[in-house]
């Protein structure tokens, strides 16, 4: 099992979401997060005052699959949540040990 | 207007008459009712003719006892109309609605215009010095505030007790002010004045001043610098109320308070944030707005509750509530739509806080000038208080460095003394007739020069009041709250509250 953590920009949740249903994803976690990599902020002014903003509305996607879905998984969230330009998103892959159903108390691959 | 009430419908010239009848028939039986007691003196009966001219007189918002008067000027004993001391419900009507709405105008219309211009953890300090304020103002408004403004009694201050406590302010109409707007509506209709000018000089000073040394120089301030100010400019007898008072000594006009207002809480504001010193973190740490929704709606509520303000100055729905209606709609736009264009010139982008602060750049502007200036002129004036100010908060704040954090002074000082002095260069004789009874000769020559008079006694009374206040209040309680709280956020420091609690 891996975990597949993807950041990405927040309009383009709709389509990620489509394309991971496409290919068999049956589910994940999406959490509003902020940050900054190589795109940095942008300026925001208050009348005279001028705020920098270093970190950036983003969204966070946590995928749990099986082995062999993770490459079709990846490849779905790239094409979809591409714009292009700079600061769309990255996306990280872990190892997981174990998944727990807790309705049926099922482990490993068939919890997920 | 006379003639075009004679050119009315017939229907309507048929009502009219039988109201005439009813009239006729109501006296006629009164006259007989009182026949029964000869030892009473009689009372003398006015005439069809003194009852309809003192019933038009309503129509025109006049005085209602001119036809009684005989040919010295005097009423002779006794003699009155049904409307010759009563008010008269159109004028009424509007007077308490123009009251609820300058009440909108602080809550919660400045209290959110502001409240969205700080930080998350200081929304509820604003909101509640907003609210203190409003009931603070209020009891000494009750206690001798009203009586001090608006009493007769020198040029610089009124009565300390004629309407203490309100005695004697009741439904009938105090003609110093007005022949029919009751003298209870008409006191309360100040009262909201006298509470929105000290909730403005909040915006310099948010997020900083400890609440109770907020109440402490409220209270002082009212004292030392609001009701002698608003008697010196309203006051039947004020040493600056140029139009009403034929021996003022400086003969400035100030229609709904640029200097009353607007520019005493201005100036008072950028002396009290230059004695606070700036905010902890100022300049090095990020004070965006926390929400510019909550401006916006706000900003709107301001505007509309400004009608309120500008067309209620009137004292009565007459033609010169209905022209300032139009003047403050137009200065107001144009402002607005200035300021905004300015900033999409030379920053790139208009922003919301560029309507809002224009919209209210205009209205500031506007509000000496409104009910004495035409279209024409609240164009003009529309155009310098999108452009002036704007000026004022994106580069004169930045070269000085001073922490005015909501732009008081950039907004309402810099604006209300260019709408004080704009007003003496753009008023009319045309759109206000009540210019020509003591200021004709002045009026579009030298009003300007008396404008710059009552500009420079504001700007002192505002700077050394504020001062001494200032000063004595640190003193004796301090004005700041601990670093420690202040990073913390006044809403939990100061109320034990929090504006959010989401999760």
């Amino acid at each position: 099992m891996k975990k597949i953590e993807a950041i990405i920009k927040p309009f383009k949740l709709e389509e990620v979401k489509s394309a991971l249903a496409e290919v068999g994803v049956e589910g994940m976690t999406v959490t509003e997060a902020k940050g900054f990599g190589r795109q940095k902020g942008h300026t925001e002014i208050y009348r005279g005052s001028e705020y920098t903003v270093d970190f950036l509305p983003k969204l966070k996607l946590d995928i749990v699959v099986g082995d062999d879905m993770v490459e079709t998984a990846i490849n779905a969230i790239v094409k979809s949540a591409k714009t292009g330009k700079i600061g769309d998103g990255k996306i990280f892959v872990t190892n997981v040990e174990e998944a727990v159903r807790i309705r049926t108390d099922e482990r490993g691959g068939k919890a997920v | 207007m006379k003639r075009t009430d004679f050119e009315r419908p017939v229907a309507k010239r048929v009502l009219l008459r039988g109201g005439l009848v009813a009239l006729l028939m109501g006296a006629a039986s009164l006259s007989w009712a009182a026949d029964p007691a000869p030892a009473a003196p009689k009372k003398p009966e006015p005439t069809l003719e003194q009852r309809i001219a003192s019933l038009e007189a309503y129509v025109t918002n006049g005085d209602p006892t001119a036809p009684l008067k005989d040919k010295d000027g005097k009423i002779p004993d006794g003699l009155a109309t049904p409307t010759s001391a009563t008010a008269g419900p159109g004028h009424n009507g509007w007077m308490m609605t123009s009251s609820a709405l300058v009440l909108f105008m602080t809550l919660p219309g400045l209290a959110l215009f502001y409240g969205g211009l700080v930080r998350k953890k200081n929304v509820l300090s604003v909101l509640a010095q907003c609210l203190g304020i409003a009931g603070l103002v209020t009891i000494l408004w009750w206690l001798c505030g009203y009586s001090m403004v608006f009493a007769s009694g020198n040029s610089i201050l009124g009565s300390l007790t004629k309407f203490a406590f309100l005695k004697g302010v009741d439904s009938a109409p105090n003609t110093d002010y007005s022949f029919w707007v009751s003298h209870n509506v008409f006191s309360m209709y100040q009262l909201m004045f006298a509470i929105i000018t000290p909730a403005l000089i909040v915006g310099a000073i948010a997020e900083r001043m400890k609440f109770g040394a907020i109440v402490a120089f409220v209270t002082a301030w009212m004292f030392i610098v609001y009701f002698p100010l608003a008697h010196m400019v309203w006051g039947i007898d004020g040493l600056m109320n140029g139009v009403w008072n034929a021996k003022a000594a400086i003969k400035a006009i100030d229609f709904a308070g640029g200097t009353v207002v607007h520019m005493s809480s201005g100036w008072s504001a950028l002396i009290l944030c230059l004695i606070l010193g700036p905010r902890v973190g100022f300049g090095k740490e990020k004070m965006p707005p926390h929400s510019m929704v909550l401006c916006m709606v706000g900003t709107g509520m301001l505007w509309v509750g400004w009608y309120g303000f500008n067309a209620g100055s009137a004292v009565a729905a007459d033609g010169i509530a209905a022209n300032a209606f139009m003047t403050t709609t137009l200065a107001t736009a144009v402002a607005s739509f200035t300021w905004a264009a300015a900033e999409w010139i030379l920053k790139g982008t208009p922003s919301v806080l560029g309507y809002c602060s224009g919209a209210v750049a205009g209205l500031v502007v506007v509000t000496p000038a409104c009910g004495f200036i035409n279209p024409s002129g609240s164009i003009i004036i529309g155009l310098f208080a999108g452009l002036v100010p704007f000026f004022a908060c994106y580069k004169l704040k930045n070269w000085l460095g001073y922490d005015d954090a909501l732009d008081t002074f950039g907004v309402h000082a810099v604006g209300g003394t260019l709408g004080a002095f704009l007003t003496g260069v753009l008023a009319t004789l045309d759109v206000n007739a009540n210019l020509a009874t003591n200021l004709k000769d002045i009026v579009g020559h030298t009003l300007w020069l008396e404008q710059l008079k009552a500009i420079g006694l504001t700007l002192v009374l505002a700077v050394v009041g504020t001062t001494i206040i200032a000063y004595t209040i640190k003193a004796v309680m301090g004005l700041r709250p601990a670093p420690d709280q202040e990073r913390e956020g006044l809403d939990i420091t100061d109320h034990g509250e929090e504006g959010y609690n989401l999760i």
